[in-house]
């Protein structure tokens, strides 16, 4: 059921499934864009640890800036080297890098058109014990309502490499957003990426009943829960949209034509994140019924990333809570 | 950088009355927009573009000129005038300010008018940018590149965090070829800046941070240019000039008044203002 032309992992629905952080995936590919182009510089508040961004400054410490514990900072000295040429990947815990420097990232970043790569890892609230004030769930919502932004959210570490190649190549400022914790690897190498595109992933040979679309770790939970539909007969199918700006209009439309009905997916408030993008797209194109998976109206807290999921009701069963409901909603017309 | 003759100096003398006569005209014509900043700065701007600036109007995005780098955007009367009387665009444009499709944004974007070297006008975040290019320049070309990167700041905005953050980076990565030049006129949109929130010792706290801190008239051509040329000759440290400035300098009814500092003149006030400043005798 795994869309076979995508080359996914073909040991996605075994146990033994390789987990790899999403943010190690950066940090090889800022390695490979920094082999790519000279112009790349990394610049990080403290925590290039964390961030991964260490394997970048460790094979270019000429090209390497500690900021120290200043976000302001790190934008806005990003966006005068990015007016001198450089290519700066700018990195720390996505609620401080864009959440505490967004009007820096707005004003200089943004208003400039400054191909400024802002790198908020830690997103979501699987960051786990260190509590709702280092679990960013706005960052979508507040990147993505930013002219000339365009933003990334990979599901997995192989994503975020290539995301991050990507990313460094197109001259425009750019959100990656990356997750802390072991995720599992459902691409391969060979899986296609492009910006602005969204992929199927999970397609049983009938016409879909209820479409997901989802987006960043939370791809995996959508896709399990697809095949337990697929298994009992009822046909799913998952949208990975890793691209949720510029957003794949096409795919997202022809998609909820097929369906009839749709369920948004991710680590995120459900207010301006990609329930929303979508339902804008939706509501503007082809209104569709919709239920959306995502955090309402709540900070985080301390627990480990498995407790915090299902506590936030992001978790398998609450998936398919929300497609039975979802096509409960459809056959009511 | 040309030594500074009483020649050159009379000629800018002029130019600078000239610049603030465009600034009255202006503000008058946009009927918004801030008085007393540009004014205050006009001998600077001036100093700047006609006599320090490594630059060409007429190749503005030539890839080894200095870089000026406004921080507190909202004197941008003052480098939008100082632009013009230098060649980047004509005089005549300058009345389309704060107009809707003019170039000549209320606070500068460079999406608007590449010439600028950064969109400013939200406080505080110029001299990071500055930094940035500085450190860019640096990486590429070692400490001994031919730029010099200029960061026009205002005194209020240094009430901004993100300004200090800046401070510490620019003395950690010794940038040498960086000069700050600080608007000290004292006032801020509310009120005297001791007042609202205080600044002082600003020297010491400069100091503080390792840079090398000079404090001038920012009316007198000599001290002005000097002051520049000091900061230039200094090794493995940033710069900051400390201007001490008449906000609303040249026209007697403006001067040292905070009432000034975000409003323009009516037509009759830009008519009296810009009588005092064709009657200034300058030497």
């Amino acid at each position: 059921m795994l869309n076979n032309k995508l080359k996914l992992n073909n040991k996605m629905f075994s146990q033994d499934i390789e987990q790899i952080p999403i943010r190690q995936g950066f940090g090889e590919g800022l390695v490979i864009a920094g082999d790519n182009d000279k112009n790349v510089v990394g610049l990080c508040a403290d925590l290039s640890d964390s961030t991964k961004m260490n394997l970048f400054a460790e094979k270019y410490p000429e090209r390497f800036i500690q900021i120290g514990v200043a976000e302001q900072n790190l934008a806005t000295v990003a966006s005068g080297m990015a007016a001198m040429g450089k290519i700066p990947f700018i990195s720390s815990y996505a609620m401080f890098n864009p959440g505490r420097n967004w009007e820096q990232i707005r004003t200089t970043i943004c208003y400039n058109d400054m191909p400024v790569k802002i790198v908020g890892s830690h997103a979501g609230v699987s960051v786990g014990p260190d509590g709702g004030t280092h679990q960013a769930i706005e960052d979508i919502a507040i990147m993505r309502v930013l002219p000339n932004m365009i933003v990334l959210s990979p599901c997995d570490a192989i994503e975020a490499k290539k995301a991050t190649i990507v990313a460094a190549k197109i001259n425009k400022p750019v959100y990656l957003r990356l997750a802390r914790e072991k995720t599992p690897v459902i691409t391969t190498e060979e899986t296609p990426f492009e910006i602005g595109k969204a992929r199927i992933f999970f397609v049983p040979p009938m016409q879909a009943q209820v479409a997901i679309m989802a987006t960043g770790a939370l791809v995996y939970n959508a896709i399990i829960a697809a095949q337990r539909f697929a298994e009992k007969g009822i046909s799913v199918k998952v949208l990975n949209i890793s691209s949720i700006r510029p957003l794949d209009f096409e795919a997202i439309i022809d998609l909820a034509k097929e369906a009839g009905a749709v369920v948004s997916v991710e680590e995120h408030q459900v207010v301006g994140g990609l329930g929303s993008a979508i339902a804008e797209v939706l509501a503007q194109n082809y209104p569709t019924p919709m239920e959306l998976i995502g955090i309402h109206n709540k900070f985080g807290q301390s627990g480990t990333p498995a407790e915090l999921i299902e506590h936030y009701h992001m978790g398998i069963s609450y998936i398919e809570k929300a497609v039975e409901k979802v096509m409960e909603r459809k056959s009511q017309g | 950088m040309h030594q500074l003759t009483d020649k050159k100096m009379i000629w800018l003398e002029q130019k600078a009355n000239e610049i603030r006569q465009s600034i009255i005209e202006m503000l008058v014509e946009a009927k918004s927009g801030h008085t007393a900043g540009p004014l205050g700065m006009a001998d600077i701007f001036t100093a700047l573009y006609f006599h320090i600036l490594k630059h060409d109007p007429t190749n503005p995005m030539w890839e080894d000129r200095d870089r000026l780098i406004l921080s507190n955007g909202h004197i941008c009367p003052v480098l939008y005038a100082a632009m013009a009387h230098s060649g980047y665009f004509k005089l005549e444009e300058l009345k389309t300010l704060r107009k809707f499709g003019s170039r000549l944004q209320g606070h500068p974007h460079r999406e608007f008018l590449p010439f600028v070297e950064t969109s400013s006008g939200p406080l505080g975040l110029g001299l990071s940018q500055a930094v940035g290019m500085c450190l860019a320049d640096k990486m590429d070309n070692d400490k001994y590149s031919g730029k010099q990167f200029y960061c026009l700041m205002s005194d209020g905005e240094l009430q901004e965090g993100n300004i200090w953050e800046g401070i510490m980076l620019a003395t950690k990565e010794k940038l040498q070829n960086l000069t700050v030049i600080i608007d000290r006129n004292n006032i801020q949109i509310s009120g005297y800046t001791e007042d609202i929130m205080p600044l002082e010792p600003l020297k010491q706290k400069w100091q503080a941070f390792n840079w090398q801190v000079q404090s001038i008239d920012g009316h007198n051509f000599q001290e002005i240019v000097g002051a520049v040329g000091e900061a230039q000759a200094v090794f493995d440290k940033p710069s900051v000039i400390i201007a001490n400035t008449i906000p609303g300098k040249g026209v007697s009814f403006m001067e040292r008044k905070y009432e000034w500092h975000g409003k323009p003149p009516n037509k009759e006030e830009g008519e009296k203002a810009l009588n005092e400043l064709r009657n200034i005798n300058v030497k």
